[in-house]
């Protein structure tokens, strides 16, 4: 008798949390105010990243085509990955003195892991983390960037 | 000649006497035929797209997304481009695979679903043949297509296909038991196994509330059973997308593979739409015996809408099973059917049969 | 021709018949391969084959510095990248024997609960998924976003943040941080009853999981099954509570046990783990102290010689970390205890004689992460 009754109570039960479970999944197809999907790309023009989300590295550049970077190699001897090539150059400043400026701030963004330590360690803060996020490129080439941009300089100051 | 979307009959024999008019009897008939075939290709190519999108849809609203929305207005030419691309695709030879075993197997499967489609009544006067023992037919022919997965399993030279087409050899074995079996309570019910008279009964009250509790019983059973006939989720050992990658249709690729996923999509629909015909009145309008105003009202809504309307119903209940509950294993697959639904059966049957020996039906 | 019949073949191997489940397949969640023996669908004995997505982390440590091990540490449990992170910030901390200002543990807990919960979430979608309910998939990976916003906002990244770093954390928390954990557990505390409805009370998923895989006690100990599958064993192995580290000795907290040993046991400590780690980050988020981010180090940080051993819990278990320094700045060697490697090992006992879909849910409740296994 027993067992004949269990017999019914499994299949009451059975059922009941059955019923439960499509009332959880019913319920969601019946509130389309609750999906979550972002439409990418439709929703290109006002995405906005947060403003710490690591996109990419780049090197901060002011109105006036000024950065602050000194060529000092720090965060090439900190990026884990060797994405980072400083190639410094001389010049002679005003003072007469040789000093170092940077010629070439090389990054490969294909091999950046996003670690953050080159913005960190960077001495005279000059690396920040873009927004930008598509990078997808059908050459490998073009993910070699070239950070201080063409004919920008150093602020006066910060070496 | 007068066309009536509430009644087919006169389309039908104004077609039949036109044709007859004009030929012999014989090219008559076989005219007939290649209509019908041509019709039905035409519809079972619709259904099945839509089906594939409804799916995706519905499947993308229960788990709060938007589904596809890319291809057309709301994403309806998905499935279109879909296969589309399925067509374009290459057809992978498997190596020491059964080569002809191989390539009849999805046309079995798909001929099996086609043919069942014939003897279903889609509103008064349309349907292709009205066999007298309309229930039989339908249940002897849909599962014919288990012969069509087991040989897919078997001729792919490949495990997991065939451990996924023995199961669904057991599966659909044991469940076809309920199916008819359930079809049965009500065929006691009704007293004939012909769909336009199952129909036509209904004018005053669909069997589900003609037969109350033993009939619900049995679109309960009905659906548990069709749905694991079907082989969809969560009965869906013979695929098992996390055990068996694919199942018995791992192997296949291209067209083959998309007369799989339309056979699985059609098979839905024909249960869906046998359920409807047999427990919710097919395209008989809902009528309450006494209310003359309402059922006239009711009576306007044409029959075609009941039918697609009652149907899609059913196609959503199974859709909401297969996105909600998990798999079951294939020992518990048999012990729901062996211990639970066939002994429900047996004594549902016998009580409907009570029942109606009793007069105590509506 | 006669003696090749008479050929000594056991009658085991005549039935038997193997598949291999991955290095490509839907339940194994990467690149792991199991060589599967069955005897029609039942497991005879599977041989686990690992070192797909191998990379050699261990040695990369070695010409890595300490703050530069961080983002190599990220990627062995992906799932859990801020624990082990939290790992080797210990163990240099311990070693160069720094004070650690209040907020950063209690930053470093949160996150660390928060990192729990976001793998508990994952697995229970993918537990879900492997059992065939698809939707739990997105009901889990729905819930999670929230978490992965609140990081991107304040660590920059979804996934692999490398926040920690040795004395601190890199950057101080987001303004919005504590206001947005609020809402994510007051939305989630509504979710997870969901979580409960779709699955843990089904009747066929309890039918899946209930007396399946039978783990016992004493197997997990000897085979080193760590975190929620050994303590759905009844093993108290929880570091947080053996060796507490951070804030953990201060929070009140439960350590989740149970006793059934079988899949659904493990499913339940995890499930209820998520409620604990959501009691811890209540218990802290609102009384974080003011102070600095991080303590003051040296620009190069090396290590005395010597040998250091750190453990942690993540999230799928303990995570030890064991370092031979020679006092460079590099690690001479570094070892990881990975917890999946030692959970995966018990696979193969717990699946005997049970079916391949029993295999999935099993695995599924190991919670295997396979990066973590190969490192
Ligand atoms: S970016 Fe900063 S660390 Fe790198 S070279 Fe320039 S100043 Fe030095
Ligand atoms: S973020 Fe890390 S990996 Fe990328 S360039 Fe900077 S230091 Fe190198």
């Amino acid at each position: 008798m027993n067992s004949f009754f269990k017999y019914f109570s499994d299949i009451f039960h059975g059922v009941k949390s059955l019923l439960i479970g499509m009332s959880v999944t019913g319920r969601y197809f019946f509130s389309p105010g609750q999906i979550v999907t972002q439409q990418y790309p439709e929703n290109r023009k006002n995405l906005q990243m947060f403003e710490r989300f690591k996109g990419e590295v780049i090197m901060l550049h002011d109105e006036n085509n000024l950065h602050r970077c000194n060529g000092c190699g720090i965060c090439e001897n900190n990026c884990p990955n060797g994405s980072i090539e400083v190639i410094p150059a001389r010049i002679t400043g005003e003072d007469g003195k040789s000093k170092r400026i940077i010629d070439k701030h090389i990054y490969h963004l294909g091999m950046c892991t996003f670690c953050g330590l080159c913005v960190k360690n960077c001495p005279s803060n000059a690396l920040g983390f873009g927004q930008e996020f598509e990078h997808a490129v059908f050459d490998r080439s073009k993910l070699t960037k070239v950070l201080n941009k063409t004919g920008s300089s150093i602020i006066k100051g910060v070496e | 000649m007068t066309f009536n979307i509430y009644d087919f009959t006169s389309f039908n024999r104004w077609i039949d006497e036109g044709l007859n008019s004009i030929m012999s009897p014989t090219w008559a008939l076989i005219t007939e035929m290649a209509i019908i075939g041509i019709v039905f290709l035409l519809f079972y190519a619709v259904v099945g797209l839509f089906l594939v999108y409804a799916e995706r849809k519905v499947c993308a609203f229960m788990q709060n997304r938007v589904g596809p929305n890319r291809v057309g207005p709301y994403g309806i030419f998905q499935t279109i481009a879909d296969f589309i691309k399925l067509l374009m695709k290459e057809l992978v030879y498997i190596k020491d695979s059964d080569k002809l075993l191989f390539n009849i197997a999805p046309f079995i499967v798909i001929i099996a679903s086609f043919m069942a489609l014939s003897a279903i009544p889609f509103a008064k006067g349309l349907h292709a043949i009205d066999f007298d023992i309309g229930i039989l037919y339908v249940i002897a022919v849909s599962s014919l297509g288990v012969v069509g997965i087991l040989l897919a399993g078997w001729s792919s030279n490949n495990k997991y296909s065939l451990i996924g087409a023995m199961r669904s050899g057991a599966q659909i074995v044991s469940y076809e038991l309920s199916v008819g079996l359930s079809l049965l309570t009500i065929i006691v019910l009704s007293g004939t196994m012909q769909f336009s008279q199952i129909v036509e009964m209904q004018s005053n009250g669909w069997f589900i509330f003609k037969g109350h509790i033993p009939a619900f019983i049995a679109f309960v059973v009905f659906l548990i059973s069709s749905t694991a006939e079907t082989n969809r989720g969560p009965f869906d050992l013979a695929e098992a997308e996390s055990e068996l990658t694919a199942g018995f249709h791992t192997e296949y690729s291209g067209i083959k593979f998309a007369f799989f996923f339309l056979a699985e999509y059609m098979n839905m629909f024909l249960v869906a739409s046998i359920a409807a015909t047999v427990f919710l009145g097919g395209w008989m309008p809902f009528h309450v015996s006494g209310w003359a105003g309402f059922n006239t009202i009711m009576d306007y809504i044409p029959p075609l809408v009941w039918y697609f309307g009652k149907t899609a119903f059913i196609i959503w209940l199974m859709m909401l099973f297969k996105w909600t509950f998990p798999r079951l294993r294939i020992d518990q697959l048999l012990t729901l059917e062996w211990k639970y639904l066939l002994p429900i059966n047996l004594v549902n049957i016998l009580f409907m049969a009570f029942l109606v020996l009793m007069h105590w039906h509506f | 021709m006669k003696e090749i019949i008479n050929l000594p073949v056991s009658k085991i191997d005549e039935e038997e018949y193997h598949i291999n489940m991955g290095p490509q397949h839907p339940s194994t969640h990467g690149v792991l391969r199991l060589v599967v023996s069955l005897q029609g669908e039942i497991v005879k004995n599977l041989k686990p084959h690992c070192g797909y997505i191998h990379r050699g982390i261990e040695k990369m440590c070695e010409k890595d510095t300490y703050p530069q091990i961080i983002h190599l540490t990220d990627r062995i449990d992906y799932l859990s990248s801020h624990i082990s992170n939290h790992a080797v910030c210990l163990l240099v901390e311990k070693a160069l024997e720094i004070e650690i200002p209040e907020r950063v543990q209690y930053i470093r807990t949160i996150m660390d609960e928060l990192t729990r919960i976001q793998s508990h979430q994952l697995w229970w979608s993918s537990f879900g998924m492997d059992l065939g309910g698809l939707t739990c998939f997105f009901y889990g990976l729905r819930d999670r976003e929230m978490i992965l916003d609140i990081w991107e906002e304040t660590t920059g990244s979804r996934f692999l943040q490398s926040y920690n770093c040795p004395g601190g954390v890199m950057q101080d928390i987001h303004p919005n941080f504590q206001k947005k954990v609020h809402a994510f557990l007051k939305t989630f505390k509504k979710k997870i009853k969901d979580y409960d409805r779709i699955l843990s009370g089904n009747v066929i998923f309890e039918n899946r999981s209930q007396g399946v895989g039978i783990l016992s006690k004493e197997d997990a100990i000897s085979y080193g099954v760590t975190g929620p599958s050994g303590r759905g064993s009844g093993w108290s192995c929880d570091v947080r509570k053996t060796e507490p580290y951070s804030m953990y000795s201060k929070v009140q907290f439960n350590e989740v046990l149970r006793y059934e040993c079988d899949t659904y046991s493990r499913y339940m400590v995890r499930m209820q783990e998520m409620h604990e780690s959501m009691n811890i980050i209540e218990q802290l988020i609102d009384n974080i102290p003011a102070g600095d981010h991080s303590a003051k180090m040296k620009a190069v940080i090396k290590l005395p010689a010597g040998e250091y051993f750190q453990q942690v819990e993540s999230a799928r278990g303990e995570l030890g970390l064991y370092v031979v320094s020679d006092g460079n700045k590099t690690p001479y060697r570094m070892k990881f205890r990975t917890p999946s490697f030692s959970n995966l090992s018990v696979l193969d006992h717990i699946s005997r004689d049970m079916k391949i879909a029993d295999l999935v849910a099993i695995g599924a409740s190991l919670d295997l992460v396979i990066p973590d296994i190969d490192r």
